[in-house]
């Protein structure tokens, strides 16, 4: 597999959820056009769509920005918003400061983090309270990711 | 199983992907969770839901699940529909609720696809 370069960035606004998901779904055709492993393109379409939502559920604005190059694909995720004052306590799976309103909608469970750090094969976190958060992810395929090949159902 | 067994043991109706109905689904699961759905779903499962939202269908897309259960005859936002239609996502309606839905599934051998968060905190120690 050897991506097309490509470079976008995506505004994402915070509250709007029925805007949420597009760079993951843009992500997820453009690699699918590809023909990416089915399941490389599943890790970074998750990770991306997480890293939307968490825009849209904390933030007052940011964007999201996807690099295909190669077999390599990042994808920055950057908010203007309250921050997080410990992301050691954000990281912990089930930790949630989420409205009533993104649980209502079925979101802010407290996993987003541990997600994309799952789906991710390198995965940075920084924030500056008051100011805004910024994550960084890098996808790689993994050697069980066959190309072309089905995604694996476990 | 295909959708279409599914179809015929929900008595649901098709609103939409009915091109799709003969598509195999090795793994169902219930929930009205999304970040749950995130975390635990699996390519190709059945997801059974009370959430009727837009962002439901788009979930379910990015995470190549191969159909959609509204329980209870919930009816989805129309932007779902629509949006179900042009993915080719087969979005089905039954009048039965989530625990029925699921029974009736498991019943005739659907397996789960978190088979205990035991093993998978195990997986992820």
């Amino acid at each position: 597999m050897t991506l097309r370069s490509f470079s976008h960035s995506y505004p994402v606004l915070g509250g709007a959820y029925y805007l949420a998901g597009r760079a993951a779904s843009d992500a997820k055709r453009r690699l699918g056009e590809q023909e990416a492993p089915a399941e490389f393109a599943r890790r970074i379409a998750i990770a991306t769509y997480e890293a939307e939502m968490n825009i849209c559920i904390h933030a007052i604005s940011g964007e999201v920005v996807i690099v295909m190059e190669g077999e390599r694909v990042d994808v920055v995720a950057n908010d203007r918003g309250p921050g997080i004052a410990d992301i050691g306590l954000a990281l912990t799976p089930g930790y949630s400061t989420a409205s009533e309103k993104a649980r209502t909608m079925g979101f802010g469970a407290g996993l987003g983090f541990a997600n994309m750090q799952r789906c991710a094969d390198r995965f940075q976190v920084s924030s500056q309270v008051g100011i805004g958060t910024r994550v960084e992810m890098t996808f790689l395929p993994r050697p069980e990711e066959n190309p072309g090949g089905a995604a694996p159902c476990s | 199983m295909t959708v279409s067994d599914i179809v015929a043991l929900l008595e649901a109706d098709v609103l939409a992907g009915r091109a799709e109905l003969e598509r195999e689904v090795p793994s169902a699961g219930g929930c009205d969770i999304i970040s749950d759905l995130l975390f635990f779903g699996k390519p190709g499962m059945l997801l059974l839901t009370g959430l009727t939202q837009l962002s439901v269908v788009r979930t379910a897309h990015l995470m190549d699940i191969a159909a959609i259960v509204f329980v209870r005859g919930k009816s989805p936002d129309p932007r779902a529909v629509e949006l179900a239609e042009s993915l080719g996502l087969p979005l089905l309606v039954s009048p039965h609720s989530l625990y029925e839905c699921c029974g009736r599934l498991y019943a005739r051998g659907l397996p789960g696809v978190v088979t205990s968060t035991r093993r998978l905190k195990a997986e992820c120690a």
